[in-house]
Formats: C-alpha cells, sequence, structure tokens
C-alpha cells in the first residue's frame, strides 16, 4: 500500500507493506535514523516521535495509520534559524549523555512545547515517565524540560 | 534490530474508512484482528504473535469523540485515553475515568491507545475496566447484519480474555449513565510503578450515600480474577446502612487472584482488602473518624 505523508515538513510518499513498523520505515526507508529502538514494546520512550504533534513509540504505530498525517523525528526540530528551544536547553543543562535516549526525550518534550495544555513543574516528571535513561539520572533531564516547558511556556 | 521482514510485511490488512465500510469487512473476514490504536497489537506481534490479517480501523472519525447525549455521556471507541484526560466534558462526568486513563501506560502509549481497544484487549487487568464497571458503562457493538446493540459492562465478559460479542460485531463506543449528585467514586492501582506498569490489582469503586444510608454499591475489580470482577457481596454488605469499612474483610469472598508474574495471590487478596478498606474509611463522616 502506498501511503502519503508529512515528514518533517516535506511531503513523501512510501510503499508499505502490511504492518511494518512505523520505526522500521523511518529508520531503513525515510533514513531518520534519529529514532532509536531500544524495548520495541513502547516501554523505553526510545523511539519516541510525534504525529500530528502528539507524543508516540514508533515501534507500536503500524506505518500505515501515518497515511495522511504529520511527522516529526528529532532531523526536523532544528530550523534554518537554529536549535528547538529543547535541543539548546539539554546543551545548556548538561542533559545528555550516551545519547540513546535523547531523541525522544526532546520529542516527548517538544510535544509538550506544541500542547496547548498548561504544564506545571510537578507535571514534567510524570509527562517524561514514559522515557528511560540509564545514564543521567534524570536530574538534568527534567531541569532542561522545566526551563523550556514551565518558564518559557508562561 | 530490524524485525523479520517476513512476518510484519505479509500481514494482511484491510483498511476501514467509515463505520459502514469496517461492518461489511468484519463479517467477510471475522477472523482478522481488529486494530485500533495498536499498542496490545504491536506488543503482541512483538512477542512474537503475527495474525494472518487485521481489520484497521483508526481512520474512522464517527467512532471519535466525546458527547452528551440524552441518554448519558457518549465516548466513541476510538478516543483515546489521552484525549479522555484532556476533555473536560469527561472530566465533569466521569473523574475516576479519567484517573484510570491517567495510569495506562505512558503519555506516548495515552496518545495512541483507545478507550474501546482497552475493554476489547480483555485484559483481567485493564486499568479503565473496574471503572467502567463501577459507573454501571454500557458498550455499544455494531454488525452489519444486526445494527447496533448495548451490552452493560457486567455482562460482556464471559471468561478469560472472552467476550460476548459475535465475531461479525466491532464495538463503537461506551455510554455512561449521569452520574447522580449523591455518588461517590474512586480508582485505585497499585503496581511496581506509577507509569507503564501492569496492575498488580486495580480497582473501581462508587457509592451512593443518602442521608447517611447506602443507597447503591458498585465495587470492582480487575487483576484478582480471571475477568474484571464486581464484588457481590461486599456490594450487598454495604446496602442499607451507614458505611462500615469492616465490610472489606469480605472481599476475599468475592474475588479470585493467582499467581503469575506481577504478584502473588495472597498479595492481592491483601492489597484489594486494603484499597477497599481505605476507600470506605475515607468515605466516613469526619467527626467519626476523629474519634
Amino acid at each position: 500500500m502506498k501511503i502519503a505523508f508529512q515528514l518533517n515538513g516535506q511531503a513523501c510518499e512510501h510503499e508499505v507493506s502490511g504492518m511494518t513498523r512505523l520505526l522500521d520505515l523511518l529508520r531503513e526507508e525515510c533514513l531518520a535514523t534519529g529514532a532509536k529502538e531500544g524495548c520495541g514494546e513502547g516501554e523505553c520512550g526510545a523511539c519516541t516521535v510525534m504525529i500530528d504533534d502528539r507524543a508516540v513509540c514508533a515501534c507500536l504505530v503500524p506505518a500505515i495509520q501515518v497515511a495522511g498525517a504529520e511527522v516529526t523525528t528529532v532531523e526536523g526540530l532544528a530550523s534554518t534559524e537554529g536549535l528547538h528551544a529543547i535541543q539548546q536547553a539539554f546543551i545548556d543543562h548538561g542533559a545528555a549523555q550516551c545519547g540513546i535516549c535523547t531523541p525522544g526525550f526532546l520529542l516527548m518534550a517538544a510535544s509538550m512545547c506544541a500542547s496547548s495544555e498548561p504544564v506545571e513543574a510537578g507535571d514534567v516528571r510524570e509527562a517524561l515517565a514514559g522515557n528511560l535513561c540509564r545514564c543521567t539520572g534524570y536530574q538534568k533531564i527534567v531541569e532542561a524540560v522545566v526551563e523550556v516547558v514551565v518558564n518559557d511556556k508562561a | 534490530m530490524t524485525k523479520p521482514e517476513g512476518s510484519y510485511a505479509s500481514v494482511g490488512v484491510h483498511t476501514a474508512y467509515d463505520l459502514e465500510q469496517a461492518l461489511d469487512f468484519r463479517a467477510q473476514y471475522p477472523e482478522a484482528r481488529v486494530l485500533a490504536g495498536g499498542t496490545d497489537l504491536m506488543v503482541e506481534m512483538d512477542l512474537g504473535h503475527i495474525p494472518q490479517s487485521v481489520l484497521n480501523i483508526w481512520p474512522i472519525g464517527e467512532l471519535r469523540g466525546i458527547r452528551e447525549r440524552p441518554d448519558g455521556l457518549w465516548i466513541g471507541a476510538l478516543t483515546t485515553h489521552r484525549e479522555l484526560v484532556e476533555s473536560l466534558l469527561a472530566e465533569a462526568w466521569a473523574p475516576a475515568l479519567i484517573e484510570s486513563c491517567r495510569t495506562v501506560g505512558a503519555v506516548q502509549i495515552q496518545n495512541r491507545g483507545t478507550l474501546g481497544g482497552n475493554i476489547a484487549n480483555a485484559s483481567p487487568a485493564g486499568d479503565t475496566l473496574p471503572v467502567l464497571l463501577a459507573l454501571d458503562a454500557d458498550v455499544e457493538v455494531a454488525s452489519a447484519a444486526r445494527g447496533v446493540r448495548s451490552v452493560p459492562m457486567e455482562y460482556l465478559y464471559r471468561g478469560y480474555r472472552a467476550m460476548n460479542i459475535e465475531p461479525d460485531e466491532l464495538i463503537i463506543g461506551v455510554r455512561l449513565p449521569e452520574p447522580h449528585s449523591a455518588d461517590q467514586t474512586h480508582y485505585r492501582k497499585v503496581g511496581t510503578r506509577l507509569a507503564q506498569a501492569i496492575s498488580k490489582v486495580v480497582f473501581g469503586g462508587r457509592v451512593r450515600i443518602v442521608d447517611g444510608v447506602v443507597v447503591e454499591s458498585r465495587v470492582a475489580f480487575g487483576s484478582v480474577a480471571a475477568t474484571p470482577i464486581r464484588c457481590r457481596g461486599v456490594e450487598e454488605a454495604l446496602l442499607g446502612r451507614a458505611v462500615d469499612p469492616q465490610v472489606a474483610r469480605l472481599v476475599a469472598d468475592d474475588i479470585a487472584p493467582i499467581d503469575d508474574i506481577r504478584s502473588t495471590s495472597g498479595y492481592r487478596g491483601r492489597v484489594a482488602e486494603n484499597i477497599l478498606r481505605s476507600w470506605l474509611t475515607s468515605l466516613l463522616p469526619a467527626q467519626e473518624e476523629d474519634v
């Protein structure tokens, strides 16, 4: 089945077979390798991307279901004007170490920026609960996200 | 790490774009697994259970949304848990249901998993199911041959992962009756951690207290029997008098917990009783609590 969707602001078309996962379509066909496979069952958040500004696990989305949708991966966060605010905040706070989980955290945080739902500092840990990091101990990630999603948005 | 192409790619997919088409497909291909948001089906597939074919209902707009109707609040089967969490209307009608949606997986899962999917997955541990039981929800199912019918939530499950739904039928929505002003509801989930964990015990309760007397009671648990269940003995013992937390002791007679990968029978029985006692205690008038 041929599907058309927007990937990082660009229109694209791909032939998709059966229940091929969005994660595999992105990594193998679109060469958007920023989305990582960790657990493959929606527990770790390393494959988090946005579909129509909502964070989802690309390992659990059949690729056929993004027909007509707008998909954003970490490759699409920065623009010609520079880094996305959350990317800059991760640098400023030293919120990345080995980097495997980083794209997923960035997309989760970017979806919070895109949402009209108000976010309080206390909500941030709950919102990030679906993203696992084995290096940082989370504190710096939480600080970076609070700066952008809570403080800047307020 | 890429999945073996053959298995995933070989699944036959029927995509329905409206309800009529979905019901035709359902009659034509009753063996096809229904695919909503995919958060359960894709995990099953990751574990190696690859269906031959699926019926993809995700594009059907008429199965989305939360609407007030004369007979109650209608929630479309494809409404996601996150859409429920964000809905002020749903919060006003059924705060306990919203609480349960908030504990499904993490935000990424809530953005994709649907209320209809949580019901149809028919897990004894489904987070929303005890609350739907406690709220006397009706599940609306439809077929091309026989149209729409309502199945009360308490008659929906007939055994472990088995529903009283015909192979040509599709869950299209849930109806919640209007809440009574004297109703108090409660949701509680006990799992390994707050996010992502599948419940060890999950609870939904509702009591109607008029002039200090319980006139209606619903006590429902998940993860303590082959299906989500109502505890009839406890419900009856609560009726006709002031709230009595000691009734919680009776819960052992109504449940049949087992040992499994997530917990033990003994722990589940103890936690079920404690959850119930703690909720009932919270319902006592303040002055009695102080004594």
